[in-house]
């Protein structure tokens, strides 16, 4: 935690240079073998957590590396404790050696040049990523990812509704507006501090601002009133008409589904295409719900996994970000009666019998097609987040 | 020559024993310390390594400035306070009320689960139990309110803070209806409750005239504690307590922990007010005992026969038992979840039951429960070690514990945790020790070592002296006397107080947290990490264990002594 950055950077001592180039991927496998790899993931979801201890399993069978899931409440707290380790000194035997991560928390690390690598060209399964369609898998938040972290889940806003009480499904944030005014109190948004309810917000931003391309360079003191400006006079017109006035917030996702199984809301944002069908699947949601999009596209983005430059079981690391991208392990992830998330990878790199595992996945109705997905939107860069959080709290938390 | 040998070998014995309260005291009071000053320094700007190297106010303006900090501030005093006096009104008018009714000898049988319940696992339960869509709405919906969908008014998370009230009275009024109890027994309540009667006094009335002003000494610092409990806890205000702004102490935890390293400041200063209006607050309790002793002693010196305390304290109980209700529920609605394959609104009901969560849960279970485990036992046995070592030697030494001894055991009681928690890392971290399962027994034990002490105490300081001479006199040295006279008369107090030990180290949130820095996953931690939304049927498994561990230890305390002693009434006397 923070005490230790405290403390030690008093006694901080100058980092060693680390690279991750000249890697040979047999070498790799051969180092990793009997090592543990501490993955430090967010751990609100519980069917991320049964892929996680599924994954542990299986790369322990094949490669003797032993996964521990190290639970977290907030990505920010394994940067934490990388950045303390580094004010600490402590520049080999880290304590995470695989962090689940993009967005901010990357920036953070790239930044100060807290990240091993780059590593990914030395993965062999990395050469079947869809780097060209899919530019998330890229550029994080706009930031450039250059190897330092790995795809292993494409993420893309959707909305899920049930079917029973919600027929007339919205197409823009502006009819969401006008569904809410009709509906008062039937629908919420996570807490602002959370990824998905400041996703919330940048969706809304994305299709109200005149000018989105703005969004993929920092935001500045300069223009930050006058491009969000549309956006809060939608949220304040919105607010009231939301599940207690606007005055309470579920703390997170899996908070609000739970809002939407309860018959407390109608319809609720989630991250996960496949949200509604893996929900259905568990029990979690009535099999009455189903996923809708924005006419105009949904923000989307890709979860990475980056090794911190001190990690102590390096190469363990590596065969677990390289296993997350075999094709089996992805169609296993993409299996809606799993975590249900969509592939990273190219299907065009793929052999026939590597498709089929795709194609052969279970359907279901409340499962969106590529169709109806419809067009990705990119993150902005990470400060429009950051900024409308802060704002966000300035004005309603009174 | 036997004779002399016998001398040397107390003297060793004692030797050691004679720094058994340094020790205690030191395990207790430096984290503390050190901790407090950890805070204390960073609130006024002082912290070299992050640049905070003049002192200044920064800290304190900043969290004026905190956006929604007025609202915070009086939701914590207004929750802290309500709680507090609710508490002690229910505690004593329960008290009153029941004492000496036959059928309360049971009560304490009925609260040992919610006292064994860490709060989180309560909060969690009532959180479900409360909700608009939750199950006591459930229970009457639709047939009964025509509601085929929740109604949309806030109670758990109400901007009031009345669902954070309601969570603490659960385990406040059954923990300090425990202290009640416990000091009933030393002022032979019963022969004064059956004079006063025989003046003519109702029997509540008899009690809080007579009884009362006798034993309320004695509750004092319990009461205090709950206080500073009140004003400064975590875990329950996360569960159930306002979320924009949230408590002050929930604020603080938020900024310590918070990527953005400049919020140390404005947390250590938060902290710091919060040890602040604990101050405030207990020392206007304190000014109100005077008035209430002004006032009390003319009631009482009035003499009149027959008012209306029997009605009052009446109504007070049966809230009381409307609570206990609430408690025991709670977990119920748990334990129901944990079996349930889908549960909606607006069922009464699991519409299907399956074993298969448990079975998916087995294996993330296994390891925060041995955990929750080890650390629990460890801390409890050490926590055992000292308490006796200085029970024993206060017992040799022919001294008797001061008033002083007492306040350093509630130490930790009366201190906000966020306070000293955060602060005392560094200790940690200088010592390398932050993340290990030794960081996390220390700080546990700095919360068991009290509650184990407190409970030990009495029964052992009550113990007949004349076993132990008379088993002096036919020889036996002072070591063979502990292990074979004492400890086995007092088995039962000694397994309980472990029990109670146990159950306050499964329940700790914000020092498991801090020690373990994330790498010592407990019962509570995982608990109160799945609450922020994960699926009720986990969250149902997770609270039910953590219940349920606590009172094993409490079922087996109860029933191992009757176990092992099964031929020997008279031992077994011994409560």
């Amino acid at each position: 935690m923070i005490v230790r950055r405290i403390v030690a950077a008093a006694f901080a001592l100058a980092a060693g240079s680390v690279s991750g180039q000249d890697l040979k991927w047999p070498d790799v496998v051969a180092k990793a073998k009997g090592q543990t790899v501490n993955w430090n993931a967010w751990a609100g979801d519980e069917k991320t957590n049964a892929f996680i201890a599924w994954m542990g399993d299986e790369v322990s069978k094949r490669y003797g590396v032993k996964v521990n899931h190290v639970k977290l409440k907030d990505t920010a707290e394994a940067v934490t404790r990388v950045v303390a380790e580094k004010a600490a000194g402590r520049n080999a035997d880290g304590a995470v050696d695989l962090v689940w991560i993009n967005g901010a928390n990357f920036l953070a690390l790239k930044q100060q040049g807290l990240l091993f690598g780059p590593f990914t060209q030395a993965m062999p399964n990395f050469a079947r990523v869809d780097t060209v369609n899919t530019r998330s898998n890229v550029v994080d938040f706009t930031i450039p990812v250059d190897g330092l972290e790995s795809p292993w889940r494409r993420a893309q806003i959707v909305f899920v509704y049930d079917s029973k009480r919600l027929r007339d499904t919205p197409g823009s944030v502006l009819e969401l507006a006008a569904w809410a005014a009709k509906h008062p109190g039937r629908m919420t948004h996570p807490n602002v501090r959370n990824f998905l309810g400041s996703t919330f917000l940048k969706q809304a931003l994305h299709e109200l601002t005149p000018d989105p391309e703005v969004l993929q360079r920092p935001a500045t003191d300069d223009n930050f009133a006058a491009v969000t400006a549309p956006m809060w006079t939608w949220y304040d017109a919105l607010r009231p008409q939301l599940w207690r006035q606007g005055k309470q917030f579920p703390d997170n996702g899996p908070a609000q589904r739970q809002l939407l199984n309860d018959g407390e809301i109608d319809l609720m944002i989630s991250f996960n295409p496949a949200e509604a069908a893996v929900a259905i699947n568990g029990g979690l949601l009535p099999d009455t719900v189903r996923t809708f999009v924005m006419k105009k596209g949904t923000i989307g983005n890709t979860s990475f996994v980056a090794i911190p430059y001190n990690a102590s079981s390096k190469e363990g690391a590596m065969v677990v970000a390289n296993f997350l991208l075999e094709p089996a392990t992805q169609a296993h992830a993409q299996d809606f009666r799993q975590m249900g998330n969509f592939s990273v990878l190219d299907f065009g790199k793929l052999s026939a019998a590597e498709r089929k595992r795709f194609e052969d996945l279970p359907k279901s109705p409340a499962l969106p097609t590529n169709a109806e997905l419809g067009a990705t939107l990119l993150e902005p860069h990470p400060s429009w987040m950051t900024r409308i959080t802060a704002e966000w709290e300035k004005r309603y938390t009174k | 020559m036997g004779e002399a040998l016998h001398q040397v070998t107390v003297r060793r014995a004692d030797g050691l024993l004679r720094f058994a309260p340094a020790v205690t005291v030191a395990v207790l009071l430096l984290p503390i310390v050190a901790g407090l000053l950890g805070t204390l320094l960073p609130a006024f700007g002082y912290l070299p390594a992050i640049g905070g190297d003049s002192f200044n106010l920064d800290g304190w303006r900043k969290l004026a400035a905190a956006p929604g900090f007025a609202t915070s501030l009086f939701t914590t005093l207004g929750t802290g306070i309500a709680a507090s006096l609710l508490a002690v009104v229910g505690a004593f008018g329960f008290c009153a009320w029941a004492w000496g009714r036959p059928w309360t000898r049971r009560v304490g049988g009925w609260m040992a689960p919610i006292l064994a319940t860490p709060h989180s696992a309560i909060a969690l339960g009532l959180a479900f139990l409360i909700a608009p869509s939750g199950w006591a709405v459930r229970a009457v919906s639709p047939w009964f309110t025509g509601w085929m969908l929740p109604p949309d008014v806030a109670t758990v998370g109400h901007p009031s803070g009345g669902a954070l009230v309601l969570g603490l009275l659960l385990k406040e009024i059954p923990y300090l209806i425990l202290m009640i109890v416990g000091a009933l027994h030393q002022v032979a309540a019963s022969q004064h409750l059956a004079v006063a009667r025989a003046a003519g006094y109702a029997r509540a009335e008899a009690w809080l005239k007579v009884i009362l002003p006798q034993i309320y000494p004695q509750i004092r610092l319990p009461i205090y504690a709950v206080i500073a409990f009140s004003l400064s806890v975590v875990d329950v205000a996360l569960i159930l307590g306002p979320t924009n702004p949230p408590t002050l102490a929930v604020l603080a935890v938020r900024w310590f922990t918070d990527a953005d390293i400049a919020f140390y400041f404005q947390a250590s200063a938060a902290a710091i007010l919060l040890v602040m209006l604990v101050a405030l607050v207990v020392g206007a309790w304190v000014g109100m005992e005077r008035v209430a002793i002004a006032l009390g002693r003319r009631w009482i010196v009035r003499g009149r026969r027959r008012g209306a305390a029997d009605i009052v304290t009446g109504s007070v109980a049966g809230v009381v038992m409307v609570l206990f209700t609430l408690a025991v529920l709670a977990i119920v609605g748990m334990g129901l979840w944990s079996f349930a394959t889908q549960w909606r609104f607006p069922d009464a009901l699991p519409q299907a039951w399956s074993l298969a969560n448990w079975l998916r849960q087995l294996q993330g279970l296994a390891v925060p429960a041995q955990w929750t485990l080890v650390v629990g036992v460890a801390a409890t046995a050490i926590a055992l070690v000292l308490a006796l070592a200085c029970l024993e030697h206060e017992s040799r030494a022919q001294v008797r514990a001061g008033s002083r001894t007492l306040w350093i055991l509630y130490v930790p009681l009366l201190l906000p945790q966020v306070a000293f928690l955060f602060g005392a890392q560094v200790l940690l971290v200088r010592f390398n020790l932050d993340g290990t399962v030794g960081a996390v027994i220390l700080a546990h034990l700095i919360f068991v070592l009290p509650y184990l002490f407190l409970s030990l105490a009495d029964p052992w300081r009550a113990l007949d002296p004349r076993y132990a001479r008379t088993a002096a006199s036919l020889g036996a040295s002072p070591a063979r006397i502990l292990f074979r006279v004492k400890l086995p008369l007092l088995l039962r107090p000694v397994l309980i107080a472990c029990a109670v030990a146990f159950a306050v180290s499964v329940g700790q949130y914000l020092a498991t947290l801090f020690a373990g820095n994330g790498r010592i996953p407990t019962l509570t931690t995982e608990a109160v990490t799945l609450a922020a939304g994960a699926d009720r049927r986990v969250i149902g498994a997770y609270a039910l264990v953590q219940a349920v561990l606590p009172l094993l230890f409490y079922l087996s305390a109860a029933a191992l002594p009757a176990l092992l002693y099964a031929n020997r009434r008279g031992v077994q006397g011994w409560r």
